[in-house]
């Protein structure tokens, strides 16, 4: 690999990093728009309902923009991945661009009509739930490795490959977690009955959260020789039991933050936390490669001078971006209508 | 084999299918976009109320096609790889820089500052509000700027050289690749396209509610007259220039792109004294002949060459196995060329009804103006259908076979998902056509209740909800003057 050209190597490394930036971004924003979706389907009440589609409503697109950069980005920069992976996860992709209409229409839709208003609510839990656990199960079938014809530059597999008990438990803790994100969020953006019940939630969310997390990662290194590697052989143990321990860590001072302090946004902050430190394990366990064990990042780079193009846009819009969305969210700032009676 | 061409085929149909749905909603919303910058522009300039009226009225409508083009946009975002895998390995590294500044300058622009444009007019003061109007519209633009740079690169292909190992497409100069040949006129013809296509149904709109007022015997509102008033005036300008820069696009495809003219023209055979300019004709591959021709002499190569006697290649220059497929693009292109004409004529005929002082005492004008609400829009899916069809049998013209583009795809998984496609966005975007008729059912008002001020629940300003519409109906809710 061209690791020798210094300069394109660090590239390939930069856009490596882009895209899992844009991708983690895109799991914590979007996640808990998500995560909300489904908490609809517990929360009958119309008024609390609106409230909590409201609170996301302004912000929700430009969540949901985070995941056509991370597709157009590997697109961009790692044409060969994206030509080996998607046919692989054919269909939980289709799935979930198919769910995202329903997720994304039922914003508007749902204010437009009287009568189907329960119509376009069931679109936007399902659409929620069926994205989450597609998205999930993604990246369980990533994780546990897909066929390629190195040669053809195709993938080689069967159209149901991906549907594996490994990956479907991953799709389910995608799913369980993002509802923990969606519930913490809601602590912050709402009080009075709402918020009292989501933290009753968050609770039950949090200890189901964390339980995936273990069973995910104790599975996961069981999936390839390089895994189990990667994180028990010889001092690296103490990495893996490091992480662990920092995620356990995280998980106590939420439940603190949730329950003893009752704060209303450290909960939030402490579940990105958690889905922070779960990408980096997440990053660990894959680098080099993009496509686990078969292709690393400098085998699916676009040439130098393509990443090179992109980078200079990348390095001055990315900030500029990060700034107005990050106005945004404070334009937006503090609880949903504070000063509606609904005490 | 024949599996493996059922798959492209299947292939070809799901992306012709979802790209069709989805480029009814950019049409419409790059030109919404700055109708309702102008709008919020006029009312901080001149404090009148109806520019107000009117961007309330249309935000809301904007709102709608605009979620329904973020959904169908990400769908196309994500096919390039599930079904045209080859393609993406092999132009990605060309075309995947354009696409990666798309998504970098527009579409986090467009969503960042949507929010504050349609929930944030009290939160961010009017200045703010409008520069975050500003910056959406800027964002759609950017966005067609991008994607047709793409698209063009794919028709003209131009600054790259192929990698011998692996068979991709290398960048060799970034400047010729993003402003190939055949870019300024597709970006012009396309952004012109898209601001008559709004131009038009605004006017529609608008016309609509005159017909309506009239028939009942009411004043009509201002807001009414300004929305019918500005829709016309776009029209009698854009359209002739529409028409002229169509025809700078004719010629340079010609240059480029000779085969789709042909097509186009329906010149199966070349003519060496001057072409016709066939009006109507059945085009038949097989035989290579066009039935039932019906033509004006000389005058396709006036309007191709600008000369009556130029001689003028026909599709029997052309390999067999390069020609694209007549029938479709002959047809498409004469129904949008007709539509062009016809845009034209409601221009011309509003600066005359403008001119005699009865631009809105014309109810033949009116219901003309109506009839053609969706003319755009399908003027723009028959330019797209000419421009693709035409274009075939390669993805990247003459260098990449459509054939050989194709994910390595089982036809029953691609079938399986084309059929899902179809009964999702025929039962969604159809609910949210629906949605946008009834707004458009009801005219504009004045000052519109926003939800705070009836009902004590949240707030949402860009939703009419049933508890406004209840508001609406109170007497005191009507526009001056109506």
């Amino acid at each position: 690999m061209p690791i020798a050209e210094g300069v394109a190597f660090d590239l390939t490394f930069v856009w490596g990093f882009l895209i899992a930036f844009a991708v983690l971004i895109y799991v914590v924003l979007d996640g808990f728009d998500l995560g909300l979706g489904m908490l609809f389907a517990v929360e009958p009440e119309r008024r609390h309902r609106d409230v909590m589609m409201n609170s996301v409503a302004p912000v929700w697109d430009g969540n949901e923009t985070w995941l056509v950069l991370g597709g157009g980005g590997l697109f961009a920069a790692f044409p060969l991945a994206y030509a080996l992976i998607l046919p692989a996860l054919y269909a939980p992709i289709i799935a979930m661009l198919l769910a995202l209409i329903f997720r994304g229409v039922a914003f508007e839709f749902r204010w437009r009509t009287e009568r189907w208003r329960g119509v376009w609510d069931v679109a936007f839990i399902g659409g929620s739930a069926v994205a989450a656990l597609s998205q999930g199960i993604a990246l369980g079938a990533l994780l546990q490795g897909i066929t390629i014809d190195k040669a053809a530059r195709a993938y080689a597999g069967g159209w149901w490959d991906w549907l594996t008990p490994f990956s479907v438990t991953v799709g389910l803790a995608v799913m369980v977690g993002y509802m923990l994100l969606g519930a913490t969020w809601l602590i912050m953006k709402t009080d009075g009955e709402l918020q009292d019940r989501m933290r009753t939630r968050a609770w039950i969310l949090g200890v189901a959260t964390v339980a995936f997390i273990g069973a995910v990662s104790l599975w996961t290194p069981f999936l390839q020789e390089g895994y189990f590697v990667r994180w028990f052989a010889g001092t690296r143990i103490f990495l893996a039991v490091l992480v662990g321990a920092a995620v356990l860590g995280l998980a106590v001072l939420m439940f603190r933050a949730l329950h003893v302090h009752r704060h209303d946004y450290w909960p939030f902050m402490l579940a990105l936390a958690m889905f922070g430190l779960c990408f980096v394990g997440l990053g660990i366990c894959m680098f080099p490669y993009i496509v686990p064990t078969e292709v690393t990042l400098w085998e699916a780079a676009a040439p130098y001078r393509s990443q090179l193009f992109m980078i200079i846009g990348a390095g001055i819009l990315i900030p500029i971006i990060l700034a107005y969305t990050g106005y945004a969210y404070w334009v937006f700032r503090g609880k949903v209508d504070p000063e509606a009676g609904y005490h | 084999m024949l599996a493996s061409f059922d798959a492209v085929l299947l292939a070809r149909i799901q992306f012709a299918f979802t790209v069709s749905f989805h480029f009814l909603f950019p049409a419409f919303t790059i030109g919404l976009a700055s109708y309702l910058a102008v709008l919020n522009g006029l009312w901080l300039w001149t404090k009148d109320h109806k520019y107000l009226d009117l961007f309330r009225y249309w935000v809301k409508i904007f709102a709608l096609a605009f979620a329904m083009g973020v959904v169908s946009g990400i769908v196309m975002s994500y096919q390039f790889g599930t079904n045209w895998s080859v393609f993406s390995d092999k132009a990605g590294p060309v075309i995947g820089a354009p696409m990666a500044y798309e998504v970098l300058s527009a579409f986090f622009l467009e969503a960042g500052f949507l929010g504050i444009m349609l929930f944030g007019r009290e939160r961010v003061g009017p200045g703010l509000h409008m520069a975050a109007t500003a910056a959406v519209a800027f964002g759609t633009f950017f966005s067609a700027f991008w994607i047709l740079s793409v698209n063009s690169w794919m028709q003209t292909p131009a600054g790259f050289s192929i990698d011998p190992d692996t068979g991709q497409f290398l960048p060799e100069n970034f400047w010729e690749i993003i402003f190939n040949p055949s870019f300024p006129y597709r970006l012009m013809h396309t952004v012109t396209a898209a601001y008559l296509t709004t131009a038009f149904i605004v006017g529609g709109v608008a016309a609509f509610h005159l017909l309506r007022r009239r028939r009942r015997g009411e004043a009509v509102s201002e807001a009414t007259k300004t929305m019918f008033s500005m829709a016309m005036w776009m029209a009698a300008i854009v359209a002739p220039v529409q028409i002229f820069l169509g025809d700078l696009h004719g010629i340079n495809t010609l240059e480029h792109q000779p085969a789709k003219v042909m097509a186009m023209e329906g010149h199966y055979e070349s003519h060496d004294h001057g072409a016709p300019l066939y009006l109507f004709g059945i085009p038949n591959d097989e035989t290579q002949t066009l039935d039932y021709a019906v033509g004006i002499p000389k005058l396709s190569s006036l309007i191709l060459k600008h000369d009556l006697n130029a001689p003028l290649d026909g599709l029997d220059t052309i390999p067999d196995d390069e020609q694209p497929p007549v029938g479709i693009v002959f047809w498409s292109f004469r129904v949008m060329v007709a539509v062009g004409f016809a845009m034209l004529g409601i221009g011309a005929w509003s600066l005359w009804a403008r001119w005699r002082g009865r631009l809105f005492e014309a109810p033949w004008l009116h219901r003309a103006a109506l009839a053609m609400a969706p003319s755009g829009l399908i003027a723009v899916l028959a330019g797209w259908i000419t421009t693709e069809v035409g274009r075939q049998p390669y993805t990247i013209y003459g260098m990449l076979r459509t054939a050989e583009s194709a994910a390595p795809l089982d036809a029953a998984a691609v079938g399986t998902s084309l059929i899902a496609f179809i009964v999702v966005y025929f039962a969604v975007f159809g609910a949210g056509t629906f949605y946008i008729m009834r707004l458009m059912s009801r005219p504009p008002v004045f000052d519109e209740p926003r939800l705070k001020d009836v009902t004590k629940g949240p707030t949402r300003t860009a939703g009419i909800t049933p508890a406004i519409e209840e508001a609406m109906r109170r007497p005191d809710a009507a526009h001056p003057g109506e």
